[in-house]
């Protein structure tokens, strides 16, 4: 995985709840066997008028123009500014696969769902969760004539806007080590092979069972 | 030591070190494994010369994309890209020695479906799956959740996740069910109390009479649909049906090392004043049959309701959601559920398709025709063991002859990745667990409900109190 670098960005505002992974990247495309290339049809459903198929050249497909990353402020956004619950639904890896293909390396929201959350980590996303009335107070910037910008600096956990405004955020210590250093999850769990193995020694022991057949 | 909750012990008994961060490497005993969430898995494994851990660990099946019509299955998967996929699954388990049920298997099924149907998912287990619908397996008492395609590597690699302990949450669902009111209900229900968000960031425990008074298939459709309610996983703890549900499946431990399982499995219960981050109460005798009527699956009424008014909501963003809901779906604030008409009539998926949501919508399909208003009514069962056993008790002839169509096993219309799909603006009565926009086929509007629910609506043409047929 690329190392997290900080960056500033235009800010995308996707102005609905409880967006879904089938909303992100509809099942059509789930039958790819690659990790890349999701990008063109990221919203496939919201973004394009007709309906997409996988391997289809989007370059010119009919724009749904009332979808905000059609409009040309935010085609080029780093950023995606979204609402409750965001990522809700399906395990489906490919979203944080199209949305960092489209070129989005942060999400701002006031909730995420679990398991889209802990996928955006493993592909070099940041999604950070902010208090819902920052949140109004963002889509209400965002919206604006010019695009608003943000600095984004996950060293020292800061959102820097335009207007100079400073927002805080967390992230988990682990999380934050892993993006900026961009780390192999599996190259790290293997340099505990012996505290694996002596646990699940213990378990064949205690739980025989589960190795039975199996 | 103090009073544990379930989850406390399932945790407890699966950690391999804690980290100086707070994080814990878990050791996972179980992944089940599909054709959508696993090709980028096996290459991440060839392209770094990593062999799985533990191959009898896992379990493949295709689910998703297979097709279920006997001449799709028999002339192979029409379409090109759907195919390349199937086959890759049964490839990649080749090369790294894993079972395999492919789809000429009489075992093949839904994911959900064969893992507690063999005896795969073992109470007190740790069980993934690149799925968010593991949490079905929660209602054996085994912590099971739904992974990303990164961590199905990493289980392949290492036989461990990195994880945070969970919030928990108790949700009761007290008293009894009134008779025509199912685990689907229940369930609904309950998202529809919490919300879609509502579990975030917690594992939920589900007890109560009325959970206890449950199947086990029951039980596995409560858990199911735990992830709709925002938790990872869902769990129900182990009592002497869980037991006897396993006793003979082929996975499952056998003679004295099976009731030396079933001693350790009893324990698998929360204690006695074991604390929770939070406990949600239900009255089972208040639940009446659900349909959801938007576009998530906390936008649910009982059949006596009538569709919200986004005018009367005070919080703006609810009541766009609302509105927009309302546009997709093409209904009108107000107007009663049973007036919503549906065009086609879908039962399965991995939240009701075993033997005894099929005995249950059979029973209501008994002597009744679908209606002549509904162009499509399917029945697609969860595997090749749940449709044998349908066929052995006769309920295939039963669908048939009242209109239904009779489908070989797999994810089908749930998601609509194969061939059974809705057409845009097209309308269904669906016994599955997503109606977001689109789920079904694009432009496809799904409505949720239990499967006699499903059948009710394909009898009479619109959504109906199943208990007044």
């Amino acid at each position: 995985m690329e190392p997290f670098k900080n960056f500033t960005g235009v800010v995308a505002p996707l102005d609905r709840a409880n967006v879904d992974t089938d909303a992100i990247i509809p099942k059509q495309f789930l039958k790819s066997i690659q990790r890349t290339g999701f990008g063109p049809y990221l919203f496939d459903e919201l973004r394009y008028l007709d309906h997409g198929e996988p391997e289809m050249d989007c370059t010119n497909r009919p724009l749904n123009p009332t979808f905000m990353l059609n409009d040309p402020r935010y085609g080029q956004a780093e950023i995606l500014l979204a609402r409750e619950n965001f990522g809700c639904g399906s395990s489906r890896e490919h979203a944080p696969w199209a949305l960092a293909d489209f070129g989005f390396r942060v999400i701002l929201a006031p909730s995420f769902a679990d398991i889209f959350f802990n996928n955006c980590f493993k592909n070099g996303i940041l999604p950070i969760v902010l208090a819902s009335k920052v949140v109004d107070g963002l889509f209400e910037q965002a919206t604006g004539a010019v695009p608003l910008r943000i600095a984004v600096d996950l060293s020292v956990q800061n959102l820097t806007l335009d207007d100079g405004t400073c927002i805080p955020f967390t992230v988990e210590a682990g999380s934050k080590h892993g993006l900026i250093e961009g780390l192999d999850d599996i190259g790290l769990t293997l340099k505990q092979v012996d505290a694996i193995r002596a646990y699940e020694e213990r378990r064949r022991s205690d739980a025989p069972w589960v190795f039975i057949g199996a | 030591m103090g009073a544990k909750t379930l989850y406390d012990k399932l945790w407890d008994e699966h950690v391999v070190r804690v980290d100086d961060n707070g994080t814990a490497l878990l050791y996972i005993d179980r992944q089940l494994v599909h054709e959508v969430t696993s090709p980028q898995a096996f290459e991440g494994l060839r392209l770094t010369g990593r062999q799985p851990w533990r191959t009898s660990a896992n379990l493949a099946v295709p689910d998703h994309n297979v097709p279920t019509t006997e001449h799709e299955r028999a002339a192979g998967i029409a379409d090109p890209v759907a195919r390349i996929q199937v086959a890759a699954l049964g490839t990649n388990c080749a090369t790294f020695g894993i079972t395999e049920f492919g789809m000429g298997d009489h075992r093949q099924g839904i994911v959900h479906v064969i893992g507690p149907e063999q005896g795969f998912t073992l109470p007190g287990s740790t069980v993934v799956c690149g799925d968010s619908h593991t949490s079905t397996h929660g209602a054996f008492g085994a912590l099971a959740f739904g992974i990303g395609t990164s961590e199905v590597e990493h289980v392949l690699a290492t036989q461990c996740l990195i994880q945070r302990p969970s919030k928990t949450m108790l949700i009761r669902v007290n008293g009894a069910l009134g008779p025509g009111v199912t685990a689907k209900d229940i369930v609904l229900a309950i998202i529809g109390e919490i919300g879609t968000a509502g579990g975030t960031g917690y594992v939920i425990e589900f007890g109560g009479d009325a959970i206890r008074a449950l199947s086990m298939e029951g039980r596995m459709t409560v858990c199911n649909m735990t992830i709709e309610a925002g938790a990872r996983a869902g769990l129900i703890a182990v009592d002497e049906k869980t037991i006897d549900y396993l006793r003979g499946r082929p996975y499952a431990p056998t003679g004295d090392l099976f009731e030396r399982a079933a001693a350790h499995w009893r324990t698998l219960v929360s204690d006695e004043g074991a604390a929770f981050d939070r406990v949600v109460d239900l009255d089972a005798a208040s639940i009446q049959p659900q349909v959801t009527w938007g576009t998530s699956p906390e936008m649910v009424l009982p059949i006596d309701g009538r569709v919200p008014d986004p005018d009367a909501e005070p919080d703006p963003v609810k009541a766009g959601g609302i509105r927009r809901a309302l546009d997709y779906m093409g209904l009108t604030a107000g107007m009663p559920i049973v007036d919503i008409r549906p065009d086609k009539v879908f039962i399965g998926s991995c939240t009701n398709s075993r033997i005894e949501d099929l005995r249950a919508a059979a029973e209501v399909a008994r002597g009744r025709k679908v209606s002549d208003r509904i162009k499509l009514a399917m029945v697609v069962p969860g595997s090749g063991l749940v449709k044998a056993q349908a066929e052995a008790e006769g309920l295939d002839r039963i669908f048939t002859e009242a209109g239904f169509e009779w489908r070989e096993p797999g994810c089908s219309m749930c998601l609509a990745m194969n061939a059974d799909r809705l057409e845009p603006g097209e309308r269904c009565a669906s016994t599955s667990n997503r109606n977001f926009e689109g789920r079904q086929g694009q432009g496809g509007r799904t409505h949720l409900v239990s499967p006699i629910m499903a059948v009710a609506a394909a009898v009479a043409g619109h959504f109906v109190d199943v208990r007044a047929l």
